[in-house]
């Protein structure tokens, strides 16, 4: 736990020490879901039922944009080698890297998730559904993401490369996450969704992990 | 006994016994695609009855259900070699996930291409996000993530196992993927187009189909083998034992 901590800080700190790219994510969450109403128009009545799932999407896309910067400067320095030599088991320096990087890239959309709810003339509920949603799957996202950020350390051209690979794999939490949004607009009960994203959110953060360590140690080879 | 019995088939996971082996099975797999796809298609075309509510266009089904299974099939075939490779660490077992994508990826294809030329005739539509179309999707993307990985990793060891534990998370996710896409367009009331097939299908489209997908069947054995066959022949060339299958071809 601790080790899991001094990670997740370690990841955190240098984060802090180049702000620019963690706001770049955030920035691009908001100016992609700005782009759908400038390309369907405004009308209140379009807007509202499409923006859950531009929502959704936009929240994909931002988490993939730092999966990049995951293990890749750790990786070209040789830091992630140390860390897989060092008597600690690597999966928790992963498990604290994935953490870090939930912070970084997840959590921040779930807090601005209703002010672009709002923006799109969600009701209430739908904007604490909406946020509670990109809570629960915003980390599967992390988790399953590190898995395609490890099998593409260091190959030329891994940004869209991870994209093909991990893109595919998220529709499952998509489909929940803007499902359970949609349906508590049409008043139809939300639990189903809720304990489906919970139970994939608990098998991916239990196998996620795992199958990353795997990738990175074929990639330490 | 038993242990000399797996040793004799263990044999062949050395990339010097296989590739005399494939080289002989290719050409009778080859001739049984041939021959079943052949009366198959003859079935299919002349020996089945007209469908009685979509008339001929229902003909496509000979190659539509075929591919589809086949695109199926050979997704859980990689993920059994990916297991195998990764836990046995042979070669022979990731030459053959790598081997297999190509075809996986192509009958993933056929099946929408084939299937936009059913539903067209008799859903009115090229497209609709049926579960099943949805997810056979997916599926063509995922094959082509694991053909775009292989082909992104220079490093020939670290891009078999790569792709590799890409094809088992796949394997994992497809279920999840699967049903969820049933659940999502269930939700939507999207296409409330109920396709079954004809619920007393006659005996000769039956064979029909079965025919066809015991030719796309020999099809991928095949073609994957002699994928399976060049890549050893890139991957060995500085082995000795190839040296008297090079001769061989040369003039």
């Amino acid at each position: 736990m601790a080790l899991i901590g001094a990670a997740l800080l370690r990841d955190l700190r240098l984060v802090a020490r180049r702000k620019t790219e963690v706001l770049a994510v955030l920035v691009f969450f908001l100016v992609v879901t700005s782009l759908f109403p400038l390309a369907v128009g405004p009308e209140s009545t379009t807007l509202s039922r499409i923006g859950p799932g531009v929502i959704w999407v936009a929240a994909l896309l931002s988490t993939l944009l730092g999966l990049g910067r995951l293990f890749s400067a750790d990786y070209a320095d040789g830091t992630l080698e140390q860390m897989s030599l060092a008597p600690s088991p690597l999966i928790t320096m992963i498990l604290g890297k994935i953490t870090a990087h939930w912070i970084v890239c997840g959590l921040p959309l779930v807090v601005l998730s209703p002010l672009v709810g709002l923006q799109y003339g969600l009701p209430d509920e739908a904007l604490a559904v909406t946020a509670l949603t990109l809570l629960m799957g915003t980390p599967i996202l992390s988790a399953l993401g590190a898995i395609g950020a490890a099998l593409t350390l260091g190959v030329r051209g891994g940004g869209a490369l991870i994209g093909l690979m991990v893109l595919p794999l998220y529709s499952p939490v998509l489909i929940f996450g803007s499902g359970a949004v949609s349906a508590v607009i049409s008043a139809v009960p939300i639990a189903g969704h809720l304990y489906l994203m919970a139970a994939m959110l608990i098998v991916t953060l239990v196998l996620g992990p795992l199958a990353c360590v795997y990738a990175i140690r074929i990639a330490l080879e | 006994m038993e242990s000399i019995e797996q040793r004799r088939w263990m044999r062949f996971a050395s990339p010097a016994e296989f590739y005399p082996l494939a080289g002989r099975l290719v050409p009778v797999f080859i001739a049984v695609a041939i021959i079943t796809a052949v009366i198959g298609i003859g079935v299919g075309f002349f020996v089945a009855p007209t469908d009685a509510t979509q008339g001929e266009a229902y003909r496509i089904i000979y190659l539509h259900v075929p591919v589809s299974w086949m695109s199926m099939f050979i997704y859980l075939v990689m993920g059994f070699w990916a297991a195998i490779g990764l836990i046995m660490q042979t070669r022979l077992s990731f030459m053959m996930v790598h081997a297999l994508a190509p075809t996986g990826a192509w009958m993933a294809f056929l099946s929408l291409w084939t299937g936009a030329f059913w539903g067209k005739p008799t859903w009115g539509t090229w497209w609709v996000w049926d579960a099943r179309l949805t997810s056979e999707l997916i599926l063509l993307f995922l094959y082509l993530a694991i053909i775009a990985l292989s082909a992104a990793i220079e490093d020939k060891r670290r891009s078999d196992r790569a792709c590799a534990l890409l094809t088992l998370v796949g394997v994992v996710n497809i279920p999840i993927i699967y049903f969820s896409v049933i659940w999502w367009n269930t939700l939507h009331q999207g296409a409330s187009i109920s396709f079954s097939k004809a619920p007393t299908m006659a005996t000769t489209m039956l064979w029909g189909i079965v025919l066809m997908t015991v030719g796309f069947w020999a099809y991928t054995v095949a073609i994957s083998l002699l994928r399976c066959r060049v890549e050893i022949l890139e991957r060995e060339t500085e082995s000795d034992w190839i040296r008297p299958h090079l001769r061989q071809r040369a003039p």
